[in-house]
């Protein structure tokens, strides 16, 4: 669980009645979508020819999470107005990233839901908290544990797309997979 | 429109109060808000307020703010006074200044001491009568002569209408810049004299002012995700009260100030709980698989408010603090949220969507009467003056994030907007002390 992090009082301002002083929070960097993947396993040692035979070595296995090609790669679900429900089509998204954490028990992953812009910006939280829970509670079908999921939510706080459309609010009503 | 009133009733139109200091009230420029009218109370007072005798030199012109307070509030009508200062302890012809149609008359003193300190008098005349209604002196260092003015506005505001005045209040609320650039303000009533409690690059949502107004606590996404924080103003210290695992939300205090609800979801989906306000002893108040979010305390500290969508649609429903069965409150149409109960806890304000429209409503819990008090229609966040005349909301106006005001009986109104960036998440605080 992170802590706050780097705090730093900047001034102490006078205030009329209450004093009241200011606090700037340091620039961070921008969320760590995805850390250091592990190092792909070197190949194997070549067993020395007893008869010369032009062969290339096996290609090493590569993480499918980073196959650019993959399912994996595809980590945005997306809702109805006012819908947690998960549609069809991303049924097989999410258990495709729920046998991948299954088969890769060192990764943990954050789900984080998203609303559009409409409606009060606490129960737009809860909102999309729902879709994010939704998520994992399919991940958890396939076997996932929950500990290894945290859910949060940020609501209609930080939207992907900034129109005022339903363009926008389709693509803002959204929960995403973020490996950690 | 506006009535002699020489004895002004106590149930009389409802104020609308906070507005920008005059610019030459104001020491500060950089941050200025600005305040359009567009509505006033059904009844005006006509008064008149002279400008103050002055030894020294103030920075500020107590008369002029004075005169801002009572002219936003919606109820006073202000006669000129002319240009000449009138002392505290002149010798006024009240018959000639109500010839002029000022039922009441202000006349005030400043004077340098000594040790920097001003020395601040007014009295207040009723013209008609003939006689005084309040005087009274202040003695008040240099930076809080803004302040003295606003209480002297109060005193005016309670003599004359009979409601505790509360333009010696502050309000928070938070400014977006930018996606990357967001700011937890703190200004007077009136808008003025604003000063920044926290900067951030991520969102900072639903502040709330602890009942003896030296705490805010609020939800920072500071680090990628909701967390509660309780900021202590006088010192800029802060720390988060509710960090779990998932999603921290929707602070509120209890009356006595020692117990906060927060909206957790560590055990689930989104659930009301108590907590200490050192975040300490976490205790779940509901247990089902409806949203829970928005508590909000009841004055007396018997019931929290809150929203649920248990029934099917977002309502209001309310439960014992200590915990129990919750009934619901709202019954007209399929959206409404953001409960927020009046000081005397005879009213609800909340949030309604009717046909794709956001207006704030006004519940008189007793009668069950629903009123729309809002003339906009993107509105959230409604938060009552601590006299239960005004409600503060947010609202959205040609695409900008602005700060509004409508009296509880919808007819005074105004819209108050900044300087740059969409401001948003109102919190009036409680009487200074």
């Amino acid at each position: 669980m992170s802590s706050i992090r780097m705090i730093c009082a900047i001034s102490a301002v006078a205030l009329v009645a209450a004093g009241c002083a200011s606090t700037k929070l340091e620039e961070k960097p921008a969320p760590v979508v995805e850390q250091s993947k592990p190092p792909p396993p070197p190949p194997p040692a070549p067993a020395p020819p007893p008869v010369a035979k032009v062969e290339a070595p096996p290609p090493p296995p590569v993480d499918p999470l980073n196959d650019p090609n993959g399912i994996l790669a595809k980590r945005s679900v997306y809702f109805d107005f006012d819908k947690s429900l998960i549609k069809s089509d991303y049924q097989s998204l999410i258990e495709a990233h729920g046998r991948y954490l299954v088969e890769h028990a060192a990764r943990q992953v954050r789900i984080e839901g998203n609303c559009d812009e409409r409606g009060g910006r606490e129960y737009n939280l809860a909102l999309a908290q729902r879709r994010a829970d939704a998520v994992r509670e399919r991940m958890e079908l396939v076997g996932v544990v929950a500990a290894r999921i945290e859910t949060v939510s940020f609501g209609k706080e930080k939207p992907k797309a900034s129109g005022h459309d339903e363009t926008a609010w389709a693509e803002n009503r959204r929960a995403d997979i973020v490996y950690r | 429109m506006s009535k002699t009133c020489a004895r002004p009733t106590l149930y009389n139109s409802l104020v609308l109060l906070v507005a920008l200091a005059a610019a030459a009230a104001s020491g500060r420029s950089s941050a200025q808000m600005s305040v359009e009218i567009t509505g006033v109370g059904s009844q005006q007072y006509p008064i008149a307020v002279a400008s103050f005798k002055t030894e020294g030199s103030p920075q500020q012109d107590v008369a002029a703010i004075v005169r801002a307070d009572l002219t936003r509030s919606g109820q006073f009508r202000m006669v000129d006074a002319g240009e000449a200062a009138v002392a505290e302890d002149e010798r006024v012809d009240l018959t000639q200044w109500r010839s002029r149609g000022a039922d009441t008359l202000v006349v005030g003193s400043i004077a340098q001491l000594a040790d920097g300190h001003f020395d601040v008098r007014f009295r207040l005349y009723d013209n008609v009568k003939n006689t005084q209604l309040d005087g009274l002196a202040f003695v008040a260092p240099a930076g809080e002569l803004r302040l003295t003015a606003h209480r002297i506005a109060d005193r005016i505001y309670e003599k004359l209408t009979g409601d505790k005045g509360v333009f010696a209040t502050r309000i928070a609320y938070v400014v977006e810049f930018s996606r990357t650039a967001y700011e937890l303000q703190i200004a007077d009533a009136d808008g003025a004299n604003s000063q920044t409690a926290l900067r951030s690059r991520e969102p900072i949502i639903s502040p709330i002012w602890s009942p003896d107004g030296t705490l805010l606590a609020y939800v920072s996404f500071e680090t990628h995700k909701p967390v509660v924080y309780v900021h202590t103003l006088a010192t800029g210290t802060r720390r988060a009260v509710a960090n779990f695992k998932g999603s921290n939300s929707a602070p509120a205090f209890s009356p006595d100030g020692k117990t906060m609800a927060v909206v957790l979801t560590k055990d689930g989906n989104s659930e009301l709980y108590l907590i200490g306000i050192d975040g300490s002893n976490p205790r779940r108040l509901t247990v089902n698989d409806a949203i829970d979010t928005e508590p909000f305390f009841s004055a007396d500290g018997a019931w929290i408010y809150f929203t649920s969508d248990r029934g099917g649609s977002p309502q209001i429903y309310r439960m014992p603090a200590s915990g129990g069965d919750a009934q619901r409150v709202t019954f007209n149409g399929d959206y409404n949220i953001s409960p927020r109960v009046s000081p005397d806890g005879r009213m609800l304000a909340y949030v309604a969507r009717r046909n794709d429209l956001f207006q704030i409503e006004v519940l008189d819990i007793g009668l069950g009467q629903e009123l729309t008090v809002t003339d906009t229609v993107k509105d959230e966040s409604p938060s009552f003056a601590p006299n239960g005349r005004l409600l503060l909301y947010a609202t959205e106006v040609a695409g900008r994030g602005i700060l509004a005001l409508a009296s509880t009986d919808g007819r005074a109104r105004a819209r108050i907007t900044g300087p740059s960036g969409d401001i948003r998440e109102p919190a009036w605080g409680p009487y200074l002390k």
